[in-house]
């Protein structure tokens, strides 16, 4: 087996018993980068020399017989919208296209003072708007299991790294699925944790009150272990939570006895794939063999999520992605002749049609006059979202769905019709806008052979219970062994 | 413009507030520092960044809706204000839309002739944008200093309460004055600390309706206002008197022209697209953290001028010029604790100090005197040290080098003179120089004793006890 087909704790094991340096696994990773990377795509830019020295860092560690971390010398991508101190950031948008921050995001900063090693920033649907990463302003990355379909999005990049083996860990953003939905396309796993537990200080803003950074990995204990490290409040961002960070590799727990589990049945209706379906039936099937309890449950207000989506993330975004003017980095257009018209040029010619899209449908429903019908009206139905899910979890420890309605689709089947690629978040966003965690787990295959993925909901703070639901389905099923050929 | 209109005017003052830190990030907010130094990610607005909120300028803003007797909302939020602007880095201002930090107060404001109350319709906290520099440096275009993007401020936004220009700027003093006594703001217009917007309409006597306002920017001083003010009433009052409608819109004043311009028109304004600010948490104000702020509100300036009414039994006009700057009173009561003169100390500030002050155009706290200073001169003139005349001399000294009158009289030889034999022979030479004003004199014409004693004092360069010359004088002549 090779160094780069291992998770983070069985590396960690390696590092620690001296049968490996982290120079031989950031290498192994990079062989792999070589391999592979021409077909999958899904770096942005790649850090290798940065990466080596950092590893050497933590061989002079080990060979001094310090103790080092868990995520020490272990090899982590970063979603290439997450700032990254003197490395491009570039959102995979023209407009950022030689953007090289002079701050590292706070996630960032904390996996680097935990001595993981950045391998290199991957690709993403531009400023994370997408479910395929069809929308990069840069190039599409391919899904690892077939290279002729999306890896999902917008974290598509991150996600085919892990699936590729192309890195251990990486970070992705969560917006509306933009975690869970490339995690179950390429069949890993991924989680959002809850909104506020994990600082956004750094990250490229989409939709403020939305986004969330996550994990993606080979397993749920590395998912458990990189949360360890992300985790945490951060006084540099004010909606972040003052509350102690649990130790979540002690809810590693192959017991789901006490679990009383939700099946919402608006998760299950029309556009979810027959196929899909079953392989969560069947997930649920074997959680209540394991001796969870499965109950129907309704949420009532998940049809008007969609739209409340997008009223509320293109309102945001508008006002987030303003400040591309040209005015002080970023590109800038040539053959102005005033600043309004630079202005004009400038956001025209950087921005992709998707950015476009969603910039105008914000602006427009923020505009005096539309805003009580929209914005307002939007806020106040997230509201009955919210409520819905607070009265299930009184009940209910966790919710199970599928992630995405679909698997994998082919490049190019949805990007010319817009509102059937918004589809692809429904039954993700929900969690998006009620600030609940979820987690995507491997469940199954299609008969193309292409991963799908089951979705565990919990309430606000319930990572832990995520986590020992997902642990013990894995601990159980075979599913998360089975890797993308190349 | 004739009698037949009412003037209607409403004003919005930006204070920035004197915090160390802007308001969402640690930078400085020190003013006159090389462009673009007091910046970080945050001010700057670069992708990725979060605001996080200073307390100081909350709690600077609440102490200001306190002192102008506003009610504090125990809950409110920040709005996003979105336009495009090369000053403005993220292309939005962090302010507060419809639920401001204080609502519904009020000040009492007096002019010459009459005292009005100027209702205070809300008052919220802001960061001010950076500035654009068309110094002609470069051919390319514009340049952008941001160090002053992010500094704290506050709107204060009055109801239509105010009628003349004369109120105006009665209304601006007196909310100057407040704003400096909290110690909020250094409400320096010329630095631009201080700012301020008119809104102006009027409407013919006895209608109820209000006229179209205009609204005017680009006022840079107390005069600016109360001429770009009485500029627009007449503009306005030809306008109707033409059997014309006022448009309204957003008119520029020109100090130079002493005119003001169309700026544009109502179709033209911005949609600004408000909405609660995602990155920051609304903001919540307890009962114990207003009771804390209110504690730390110094006596304000009507109050202070009452007391100084009663206390030091000073008349009315004296407290008034007195109490209008803090530290002005601070100075004047510092003198008076050690030189217990109440009268003669006002009349020495107000007098010299205020003159003196002017002409070098310096706040008090940037001179070099102090009032250890003048309370000891107080006390030179009292015991005979030195006269009055000498005092001016000694006060000028004081003022310019900061020296202590004591060293001032030594170093100056400005000893009054007060030895009989020393003024003695002084006064014989007079005598004997100016014997047709000693001819004068004893022909009967009273008055050439002065022209003696002026000769007297020209001899000693002032020096000279006036009274005892005069007495010394008139024995020697009699």
């Amino acid at each position: 087996m090779e160094l780069y087909e291992l998770t983070a704790h069985e590396l960690h094991e390696k590092l620690t018993a001296g049968e490996v340096s982290a120079e031989e696994v950031i290498n192994s990773i990079y062989q792999r980068i070589e391999e592979t990377e021409e077909d999958v795509k899904a770096y942005v830019t790649l850090t290798k020399e940065e990466a080596l020295n950092k590893a050497k860092k933590v061989d002079e560690r080990l060979a001094d017989g310090e103790d080092i971390n868990p995520l020490a010398g272990i090899p982590v991508a970063i979603k290439d919208n997450m700032c990254t101190e003197g490395i491009k950031t570039t959102c995979s948008s023209n407009i950022l296209h030689n953007f090289k921050p002079p701050y590292n995001a706070t996630v960032v900063q904390k996996l680097n003072d935990e001595d993981a090693v950045m391998i290199g920033k991957t690709n993403l649907d531009e400023f994370a708007m997408g479910s395929s990463t069809e929308n990069s302003g840069f190039f599409t990355t391919k899904n690892p299991w077939d290279l002729e379909r999306v890896p999902g999005g917008s974290s598509g990049g991150s996600a085919a790294a892990v699936a590729a083996n192309e890195a251990i860990i990486s970070l992705g953003s969560d917006t509306g699925g933009s975690i869970r939905q490339p995690a179950a396309l390429c069949g890993v796993v991924g989680m959002k944790p809850t909104y506020g537990f994990v600082s956004r200080y750094g990250l490229v803003a989409f939709a403020s009150s939305l986004d969330q950074i996550g994990p993606f990995s080979k397993d749920v204990e590395d998912c458990a272990l990189a949360l360890n490290y992300i985790c945490g409040h951060d006084p540099h961002d004010s909606t972040s939570v003052e509350r102690e960070v649990p130790d979540f590799t002690e809810s590693l727990v192959d017991d789901v006895s006490e679990m009383k589990v939700g099946i919402p049945k608006e998760y299950f209706g029309e556009g979810i794939d027959a196929e899909v379906k079953e392989a969560v039936e069947a997930a649920i099937a074997k959680l209540e063999e394991l001796g969870a309890t499965c109950e129907e449950v309704s949420l009532p207000h998940t049809e008007y999520a969609l739209p409340t989506y997008y009223l509320i993330a293109p309102a945001e975004a508008s006002s987030n992605l303003a400040r591309y003017d040209g005015v002080r980095y970023g590109y800038r257009a040539e053959g102005a002749n005033s600043l309004i018209d630079m202005f004009k040029k400038t956001r025209s010619e950087g921005f992709g049609d998707e950015v476009k899209r969603r910039i105008m449908l914000g602006t427009y429903a923020l505009s005096s006059g539309y805003y009580d019908a929209y914005y307002l009206k939007a806020q106040k139905v997230r509201t009955l979202i919210k409520d819905d899910f607070e009265k299930v979890f009184e009940e209910y420890d966790v919710l199970i769905s599928p992630t995405s309605p679909t698997t994998a689709f082919k490049i190019g089947e949805k990007s010319d019709d817009p509102l059937q690629m918004y589809m692809s978040d429904l039954c993700t966003i929900p969690a998006n806008l009620a600030g609940i965690p979820g987690i995507s787990i491997p469940c199954g295959f299609d008969n193309d052979g292409l991963p799908i993925g089951l979705q565990l909901l919990g309430n606000h703070f319930d990572e832990e219970k995520l986590i020992q639901v997902a642990y013990t389905f894995e601990q159980n099923t075979d599913f998360h062994k089975e890797s993308a050929e190349l | 413009m004739g009698a037949d209109y009412e003037v209607t005017i409403g004003l919005e003052v930006h204070a920035q507030l004197d915090t160390n830190t802007k308001i969402f990030c640690s930078c400085s907010t020190e003013f006159g520092a090389e462009p673009n130094v007091h910046t970080c990610p945050v001010c700057l607005g670069l992708p990725g960044v979060l605001p996080v909120l200073n307390k100081k300028a909350v709690e600077y803003a609440i102490k200001t809706g306190l002192a102008l007797n506003c009610d504090i909302a125990s809950f409110s939020k920040f709005d996003r204000k979105n336009y495009f602007y090369p000053d403005l880095p993220k292309a939005y201002q962090i302010s507060q839309f419809d639920l401001p930090l204080c609502t519904d107060g009020h000040i009492n404001v007096k002019t010459e002739d009459e005292e009005v109350r100027v209702r205070i319709n809300r008052i919220h906290m802001e960061e001010d944008a950076g500035k654009l520099v068309h110094d002609g440096t470069t051919d390319e275009g514009s340049l952008v200093d941001y160090n002053r993007v992010g500094t704290p401020l506050i709107e204060i936004v009055t109801e239509p309460d105010i009628h003349s220009p004369a109120q105006a700027v009665a209304y601006l003093k007196e909310l100057k004055s407040i704003l400096e006594y909290l110690e909020v703001s250094d409400c320096n217009m010329a630095e631009g600390s201080l700012r301020c917007d008119a809104n102006a309409s009027i409407k013919p006597k006895g209608q109820e309706e209000l006229g179209t306002k205009t609204e005017l920017k680009n006022m840079n001083s107390f005069k600016a206002i109360e001429k770009a003010l009485k500029y627009e009433i007449k503009r306005q009052a030809k306008v109707l008197n033409a059997g014309k409608e006022v448009i309204q819109e957003t008119r520029m004043w020109d100090d130079d022209l002493g005119k003001t311009f169309s700026m544009r028109g109502k179709e033209e304004a911005h949609d600004y697209r408000y909405f609660p600010e995602p990155d920051l948490v609304p903001m919540e104000v307890d009962e114990s953290w207003l009771e804390k702020i209110e504690e730390d509100i110094p006596e304000l300036p009507t109050d202070r001028k009452a007391r100084f009414i009663n206390e030091f039994g000073l008349p009315e006009y004296d407290a008034e010029v007195l109490t209008d700057s803090k530290d002005i009173a601070d100075f004047f009561e510092a003198t008076v604790n050690k030189h217990d003169d109440p009268k003669s100390v006002s009349n020495w500030v107000m007098g010299d100090l205020m003159r003196l002050l002017n002409e070098e155009n310096l706040e008090i706290n940037e001179a070099d005197i102090t009032a250890d200073g003048l309370a000891e001169m107080l006390a030179l003139m009292d015991d005979g040290t030195i006269s009055s005349k000498i005092a001016k001399t000694v006060f000028e000294e004081m003022f310019k080098t900061g020296k202590d009158p004591d060293t001032i009289v030594e170093e100056k030889g400005l000893k009054q003179i007060s030895d009989e034999d020393e003024l003695g022979n002084v006064i014989d030479g007079v005598i004997e120089n100016n014997p047709d004003a000693v001819a004068d004199y004893k022909g009967g014409k009273d008055q050439a004793i002065g022209y003696l004693v002026g000769q007297v004092m020209k001899e000693t360069r002032g020096k000279a006890d006036p009274q005892l010359t005069n007495q010394m004088l008139r024995e020697k002549l009699s």
